[in-house]
């Protein structure tokens, strides 16, 4: 292997290099400082004779004496089953002090693309136990559900509390020989020591951690390595997948900071910026990991994802939202204003969406009348927040009493179908029954989304009664 | 040209070898290589595929169609001579394909994985394959470019016509082949020696071409309430569906592929999701085509460009869609093509453009985006083909603008261009109003030209009545703006009323759920019962109010709820002749 002590230039992370031979693109480097220290890197771009490297534990120390070798393979990731269990920093180092990982295999980080035409489509449905997952936004076996946040709220609770509770509800008479195959990969880039040390201490208290692969890159280590863990995650998670059958639920977080690391690099590769400094091919490189999760045909595994972003100022709109959004299939979105009523988890239903719920439920999935009593609870919901605006300005009398029922609605939705706290478990049926305690509060010619037949069978006729006696109680 | 040997199909023909001098993502350069603009090259040892965009003195860029890392420079580049192609013949339809043509079954076959490998290709149509061929023409007669010699069973909705290739001079048919031939079989030969096989291939990126384009007449019926009610869209239209993320574009889309009465549909999938292409692999061989009963995929035909496939492929998916298209329609099909989303095509052009260091215009796009998106849209149309049949290429893209805002260049300078605008709303979609379809923002221009179809075939009063439930939605939107200020009660009682008829609109017309099996396709009578029976309601319900008659009454008989409820009936013929006579009946009991 050649030595180069060629570096024309350094800049922020990237360091400039002259080289005799051809170089791929991607390939792995590394680079050893006067002082003795190897710091690994990755070839950005390569024209002839000269080579761009991103390097991934920061420059410092680099001078133009330091030593370059180039590897000639591209990053790689020691796979094995005994993964599990373990704890690695951010490229992948392991950090608990265990054992040599012996690895089966090594594989290409960057990951092919998955043919279309070998996927399967996602419909088995996880029950995460959460109501305004479950009833609301069902998540299924596969699917890429992106969690959007805030900075405050508790979506690392929430997060955790799926990773705890996620289940997928078996047939009777299969017994529990599928429990085992189930895994969580957790992928955390930038974030604090304490928030790593909650997710830590979490997973060795309920004894999550003997089925998790755990990569952490932490705020203060290098933003470089940030590109990099995600695909980590993502490598083992494929391997545990699809070749050894397990059903894998990966958590990353938060891409904010991992697009924030794209940005970083982009401006000291001098590129021409996108929307707010973010590089232009940002959609394809979040592409490129939101899509590694699925089914493929034949094959036992799953990949199921929920990336954690915080929304820089709450919005919507900003590009890492935006692009997220796009990619993914829905998001599960936070809520400042429900986060202080003390509502937990503070789940906004209404932009909230689960694109594959519709083929996740129903008979035989989760229940027959699951559509629709989703449908109706949207729509009620939507129509009692609407009017939220409205007694701000003339009161609660001078609204009619159906309008009123509507706004009694909204509130019970949110105090007792959302709130449930991070440790309670409710399952499908739970959430569903539930569902239907609040709509028998509305009168039933106004739910038009719900099948005649299942109102007959599921609607609380006392429920009503008792609130229209309650209601003209109040009015005498 | 058709002695050359398809890009796809082989790799032979090299015009000059080049050397990889830099690589940079999906852009490398190459020096020493004589090319011509647009010329598909193989690049690197591994022998992907890209295509020339740009020449400079001795160094040309190339814009590679699969991943790069590990290509390095120093590599060698060969050049095929030709440009980007897509092989044209029986075997399109039922098919899935790539970004560049190439059938992502094989693709799985030859790769042996479920994971898209490198440097595999594939010719576009089964080259092996025999078809069974029944000639139209015999020794003697005279053919010229685009008329059709022969026909070939293809799927069991579709007959495929063996044509002229356009660049052809044409002239006497010398001899006449009849039965089951390869595509690349010659079945007619011409006196002048030219011979005329089931394959043809045509450059991607240029239009096939035509005798005229006419003014479309015909509506592309979507079975789609809001669409086919309020703003149709015309065999040989264009259309646009903006908005923001989870507004259901790609349900609109899937929808019109599925119930959308063109004998062919050309679905692209450029930059989206894997698993929604999954679904539509999955979905289509089992959903009926309403105007066949066959399955779908007899008529359909897929290109999949996922969001993680390699970004240049996403920028010439649209066009291998398009030619498709345009060879279909030459048959003299009506073809509808769905492009989703064409706003990943833009960001394609803007990714490979940053890349080559053009100087950007709006937004970082390139200064070409509004030429090229017209360019693309101008390929739709009712045109007059070489042969004399008649046919169309009805264009629908989606576009994803950025935090839904539609003043971004993508959606304006894509509105510039379609006469159907299909505004998607986040609002409606966050209270599950599917489809999110907008109607105060939406329009159609090709109203005028297609309300005589619908007078003839539908009902004779279709655009008053039409106009009526324009009128009573843009009421409503007024009169919501002082119900938020003063609360509904407050309004006069007529005013309520009218909100009332036009929460009905709403809810039982405009509504259409995607997922229930009655309701996912409503035929046009359908529609128009629908819409005809909550005019009724109005009309009764207004007489009764100027007799007297409070409006508490006249909104709480039992028969108006199940306005809601004609979309999703079986016999949705009977129920409307019921409810029809029950409103009248309950509320002329009123007074």
């Amino acid at each position: 292997m050649k030595e180069y002590q060629t570096i024309t230039e350094v800049s922020g992370p990237l360091v400039f290099a002259e080289v005799d031979e051809p170089i791929g693109c991607d390939e792995m480097v590394e680079i050893e400082t006067p002082s003795g220290e190897t710091k690994r890197g990755q070839v950005l771009e390569s024209e002839d004779g000269i080579v761009a490297i991103q390097v991934f534990e920061g420059t410092t120390g680099i001078d133009r004496n330091a030593s370059v070798r180039f590897l000639g393979e591209t990053l790689k990731m020691p796979v094995t089953e005994d993964l599990l269990g373990r704890v690695m920093d951010g490229s992948g180092n392991p950090i608990d002090g265990g054992p040599e990982i012996v690895p089966d295999e090594r594989r290409d980080i960057v990951g092919a693309a998955i043919n279309p035409y070998s996927r399967e489509y996602p419909e088995d449905f996880i029950q995460t136990g959460v109501s305004a997952i479950d009833g609301m936004n069902t998540l299924v076996r596969g699917q890429k559900l992106p969690i959007f946040s805030g900075s405050g709220l508790p979506h690392n609770d929430l997060a955790l509390q799926i990773a705890r509770q996620a289940t997928v509800p078996e047939e009777e008479g299969e017994g529990d020989d599928d429990e085992s195959e189930f895994a969580v990969i957790f992928g955390a880039m930038g974030i604090t020591q304490e928030e790593a040390n909650e997710f830590m201490d979490d997973f060795e208290r309920t004894g999550a951690l003997e089925r998790s692969v755990v990569f952490m890159n932490l705020a203060d280590d290098p933003a470089v390595e940030r590109t990099v863990t995600p695909r980590l995650a993502l490598t083992t998670a494929e391997y545990l997948a699809f070749d050894k059958g397990y059903h894998v639920l990966v958590v990353l977080t938060d891409m904010t900071n991992y697009c924030e690391a794209l940005r970083e690099i982009g401006a000291a590769r001098e590129e021409v910026p996108g929307r707010r400094g973010y590089p232009g091919y940002m959609y394809t490189d979040l592409a490129q990991l939101y899509e590694r999760a699925g089914r493929l045909k034949d094959r036992e595994g799953s990949v199921t994802q929920i990336p954690i972003l915080t929304m820089p100022g709450d919005d919507d709109t900003h590009p890492i939202p935006d692009l997220t959004g796009y990619i993914t299939e829905g998001q599960i979105m936070m809520d400042r204003p429900l986060h202080s009523q003390g509502i937990k988890p503070p789940v906004n239903v209404l932009p909230s969406l689960s694109r594959l719920m519709d083929d996740g439920i129903g008979e035989g999935l989760t229940r027959a009348d699951h559509a629709d009593v989703s449908d109706q609870m949207y729509a009620a919901y939507a129509e009692g927040e609407d009017l939220r605006d409205l007694v701000n300005i003339v009161g609660r009398e001078a609204l009619s009493e159906r309008d009123n029922k509507y706004l009694d609605f909204a509130d019970a939705f949110e105090e007792e179908f959302v709130q449930q706290g991070f440790d309670t478990n409710r399952t499908i049926d739970e959430t569903i029954e539930l569902g239907w305690d609040l709509l028998s509060t509305l009168p039933k010619t106004e739910l038009n989304r719900v099948d005649e037949e299942l109102i007959e069978e599921h609607y609380r006729e006392d429920a009503s009664a008792v609130d229209a006696e309650a209601e003209e109680v109040s009015a005498d | 040209m058709s002695e050359h040997m398809s890009q796809a199909s082989e790799t032979e023909t090299t015009e000059g070898t080049g050397r990889i001098k830099s690589v940079s993502g999906p852009v490398v350069k190459a020096v020493d290589l004589d090319a011509r603009m647009n010329d598909v090259v193989y690049v690197g040892d591994e022998g992907l595929m890209g295509e020339v965009i740009e020449i400079e003195g001795d160094v040309t860029t190339i814009q590679v169609y699969e991943e790069t890392s590990g290509v390095a420079p120093g590599e060698p580049v060969e050049n095929t001579g030709e440009p980007l192609s897509v092989d044209l013949g029986p075997g399109m339809l039922d098919a899935i394909y790539d970004g560049v043509q190439r059938p992502l079954d094989v693709l799985e076959e030859k790769m042996d994985s479920a994971f898209l490998d490198r440097g595999v290709d594939a010719p576009g149509i089964d080259l092996e394959k025999e078809w069974e061929f029944t000639p139209e023409v015999e020794a003697g007669d005279t053919v010229e470019a685009g008329d059709i010699v022969g026909v070939v069973p293809e799927t069991v909705t579709i007959d495929h016509k063996v044509m002229v290739p356009p660049e052809y001079e044409g002239g006497v048919v010398e001899s006449v082949e009849e039965g089951k031939f390869t595509v690349d079989d010659p079945v007619v030969t011409l006196e002048n020696g030219e011979e005329i096989a089931m394959r043809q291939e045509w450059p991607v990126r240029e239009q096939r071409p035509t005798v005229e384009k006419r003014t479309p007449r015909t509506p592309l019926v979507s079975g789609q309430r809001i669409l086919d009610g309020l703003f149709p869209i015309a065999k040989g239209g264009t259309a646009a569906i903006p908005g923001p993320f989870g507004s259901g574009k790609t349900v609109t889309q899937h929808s019109l592929a599925k119930f959308a009465d063109a004998d062919i549909v050309v679905y692209v999938g450029c930059g989206e999701r894997g698993n929604e292409m999954t679904e539509v692999i999955e979905d289509f061989p089992e959903l009926e085509d309403p105007k066949t009963g066959n399955s779908l995929m007899a008529r359909t035909s897929l290109i999949a460009n996922t969001s993680n496939m390699p970004v240049a492929a996403r920028e010439s998916c649209v066009y291998t869609g398009i030619t498709i298209a345009e060879y279909y329609r030459d048959m003299g099909y009506d073809v509808a093509l769905m492009a989703d989303s064409t706003s990943r095509w833009a960001e394609a052009m803007r990714e490979i453009s940053s890349r080559l260091e053009e100087m950007p215009g709006e937004e970082g796009y390139p200064a070409y985006l509004a030429a090229r998106l017209a360019e693309f849209y101008e390929r739709a149309g009712y045109f007059e083909n070489l042969n004399g049949t008649e046919g169309s290429v009805s264009a629908i893209g989606a576009v994803s603008p950025p935090g839904g805002d539609f003043s971004e260049p993508v959606t304006q300078n894509t509105l510039r261009i379609v006469k159907t605008f299909w505004a998607l709303d986040a609002d409606l979609a966050e209270r599950r109003h599917f489809p999110a379809i907008n109607w105060n923002e939406s329009y159609s221009l090709y109203q005028d030209q297609l309300d005589p179809w619908f007078e003839e075939n539908v009902a004779e009063d279709w655009p008053d009545k039409r106009q009526w439930a324009v009128d009573v939605l843009d009421e409503e939107g007024e009169l919501q703006e002082i119900v938020q200020l003063v609360g509904k009660d407050a309004l006069p009682e007529d005013q309520q009323l009218t909100l009332e008829v036009a929460r009905y609109l709403r809810e039982g017309y405009l509504q259409q759920n995607a997922f229930i099996d009655v309701d996912m396709y409503c035929p046009p009578e359908k529609t128009y019962a629908i819409l005809s029976t909550i005019q009724t309601y109005n009309d009764e319900a207004f007489d009764a109010l100027d007799a007297g008659v409070p409006i508490e009454d006249i909104t709480s008989i039992d028969a108006a709820p199940k306005l809601n409820r004609i979309a999703t009936q079986e016999d949705w013929e009977t129920f409307v002749d019921e409810l029809k006579s029950d409103i009248t009946e309950q509320i002329r009991s009123l007074y």
